[in-house]
């Protein structure tokens, strides 16, 4: 029992060994990662939420949480409606193509359920501030009134549709929502009961 | 100081057989403080690293005693803040300790790389020491990231939002990583408390680990100098570099100079500016967090700003989060990028001390950008210094083989 060493039963040994307890090292690794995901309770807590909505004036605006998200909604007058069209060719996705952002029923040019009222989450595509209010015209020439993030200078119109030549990549997303009587929606459920 | 060698005879001689016939205590002494032997001609510059160690034992002491008083919950950890800044005895005064050493983290490491640029630390053969440092940088961007969300202010919720925010720049995974990262759908109670475990647990631990790393590989090459002579090449008979002097007592009563000097500094900090007029606590951290709305003017700490402009410079979110990561990453190529013959600054040509001054001015620049509104002007300029910024590493191989250098001398000399 000098040199007969098998070298290469030895070499199979050894990257068997390595390869199983490798593969058992990955697996373990998988409750941990998952424990990070969001938990029953998270996910409990992010249930659709009902939002009174009866008691806005034209031209009005709340802020309000589902799922931790900052939702706002915005009743819009027919004067800000009319705007919407005289910024098309300064947005960047003005016929809400990018299909992440927005349930179907808001492939509209108002990207709403009714055109009165828009329901976008608070939150700017780019780094997530909550872009503030500024429905004002001008002054920068074509300002029509909408969001302007205070963070990384994004702007977006009305119907929460990004500019271009803003950091932000795409339109304020529109969180998926009903109306379950004239003056009370829904926020995160397109259908089903109440 | 207590003699380390064992003396035959005694009985602290005696003791110490004991143990080192058990654990090399003697040997590792000898290895890394009394034998250890650092170049006489270190200036000033050399105090950095000492001085970083000083602000990590700072760091975990304070913030130990922070973590007795203090409550990582979403409806707890602002007033838990305020609670030790007011009713726990001395609570301010480990409260401002620990938020100005951070700041003070900050500018000591980057005055330690700044000279390894200086003198040509990086270079053959220290490239892994190197290396090790800007993943002890990392780990400290990280733990000082987690930290910030942990006192639960405006600027904390609002930091982290941004900061998450770009991982979901990542194409295809982006959304379910940032969703992971949080644990929630927003930043919210549970990412509070697993940023609590990050901060005084996972990244501490990888920190301490990594400057022991740090050490013994610079303990195996030898430190650098101000001429970027390596002094092992010149030994005498008894086998010690002519040009060195033992760290202990040599270099340790030296630096404790700058030790004192350094600690009068951050007490006074401490005790007479703790917000160091809003940039090292920001003062829309007073307020606690509230999701509703984003501060009107959010800028990071004044550590992360020169990153933060470089982000903010690109209209473009998927290539800003690239540049600004790219700014980050790029320094650990520098002992590849650099391809002169010569380490100091000392025996270079002129066009690495312009490349050098401007890499810096625009480094300070940029930092002062990022504190700035993202309008007009500014963002102009922070295009222009990030320009400069990447230039300077990419072109790094061009001019610094074209650049003509001096002669270096056999021994280190004495400047001034």
């Amino acid at each position: 029992m000098t040199d007969d060493v098998d070298r290469n039963r030895r070499h199979f040994l050894t990257v068997a060994t390595a390869v199983t307890g490798g593969a058992g090292l990955i697996a373990a690794t998988i409750p941990f990662v998952a424990s990070m995901k969001p938990s029953a309770r998270a996910q409990a807590l992010g249930a659709p939420v009902e939002v009174p909505i009866g008691m806005l004036e034209p031209g009005e605006m709340i802020r309000v949480i589902w799922r931790g998200k900052l939702v706002y909604v915005l009743r819009r007058t027919a004067e800000m409606l009319s705007r919407l069209a005289a910024v098309t060719e300064h947005l960047r996705d003005p016929g809400s193509e990018v299909v992440e952002q927005q349930p179907e029923f808001a492939v509209n040019e108002y990207r709403s359920i009714k055109p009165e009222f828009l329901v976008v989450e608070g939150s700017c595509t780019h780094l997530g501030c909550a872009p503030l209010a500024e429905f004002q015209v001008g002054p920068a020439e074509d300002w029509q009134g909408g969001f302007f993030c205070p963070c990384h200078g994004s702007r977006f119109d009305l119907a929460g549709r990004v500019y271009k030549g803003v950091p932000a990549p795409t339109n304020l997303r529109v969180p998926p929502y009903r109306f379950l009587r004239e003056d009370l929606i829904m926020i995160g459920a397109e259908s089903g009961a109440a | 100081m207590a003699r380390i060698e064992s003396e035959v005879g005694t009985r602290a001689g005696a003791v110490m057989k004991w143990i080192d016939d058990r654990f090399p205590f003697s040997e590792t002494m000898k290895y890394h403080v009394t034998e250890y032997y650092a170049s006489k001609n270190f200036n000033w510059w050399y105090i950095f690293g000492v001085l970083a160690m000083v602000v990590l034992v700072i760091q975990i002491l304070t913030g130990i005693f922070l973590t007795m008083n203090y409550k990582p919950s979403a409806t707890e950890a602002f007033a838990s803040v305020e609670y030790i800044m007011r009713d726990v005895e001395w609570g301010w005064l480990i409260r401002y300790a620990h938020s100005t050493g951070a700041s003070f983290f900050f500018i000591v490491v980057y005055l330690h790389m700044f000279r390894a640029m200086l003198y040509g630390s990086y270079q053959k053969p220290r490239e892994l020491i190197w290396i090790i440092g800007m993943m002890i940088f990392f780990a400290l961007f990280a733990e000082a990231f987690a930290g910030y969300l942990l006192p639960w202010g405006q600027m904390s919720y609002w930091g982290a939002q941004v900061i998450i925010s770009l991982a979901g720049a990542i194409p295809f995974v982006g959304d379910a990583l940032v969703e992971w990262i949080r644990g929630d759908y927003s930043i919210s109670d549970i990412t509070l408390n697993r940023f609590f475990a990050f901060h005084v647990i996972l990244i501490p631990l990888a920190l301490v680990a990594l400057v022991f790393v740090h050490i013994v590989a610079l303990h195996h090459v030898g430190s650098n100098n101000p001429d970027g002579v390596e002094i092992k090449n010149k030994k005498g008979p008894d086998g010690v570099p002519l040009d060195g002097v033992a760290f202990h007592p040599y270099h340790t009563s030296k630096d404790l100079v700058g030790i004192i000097v350094f600690l009068m500094l951050f007490s006074a900090i401490v005790f007479f500016a703790p917000d160091m007029g809003g940039y090292f606590l920001e003062h829309a951290n007073f307020e606690p967090a509230n999701m509703m709305a984003t501060p009107e003017h959010i800028a990071p700490v004044w550590y992360f700003t020169p990153f933060y402009a470089i982000l903010r410079a690109v209209p473009d979110k998927l290539w800003g989060a690239i540049l600004m990561a790219g700014s980050v990453l790029l320094p650990v190529f520098l002992p590849w990028l650099d391809q002169s013959r010569v380490k100091s600054i000392r025996y270079r040509g002129w066009i690495y001390k312009m490349a050098l001054t401007l890499f810096a001015i625009s480094f300070i620049t940029l930092g002062w950008l990022g504190l700035q509104p993202a309008e007009g002007t500014y963002v102009l300029l922070a295009r222009i210094f990030s320009v400069i910024y990447f230039a300077f590493f990419l072109l790094m191989p061009y001019y610094t083989r074209i650049d003509k250098t001096k002669p270096v001398p056999d021994r280190v000399v004495y400047h001034g």
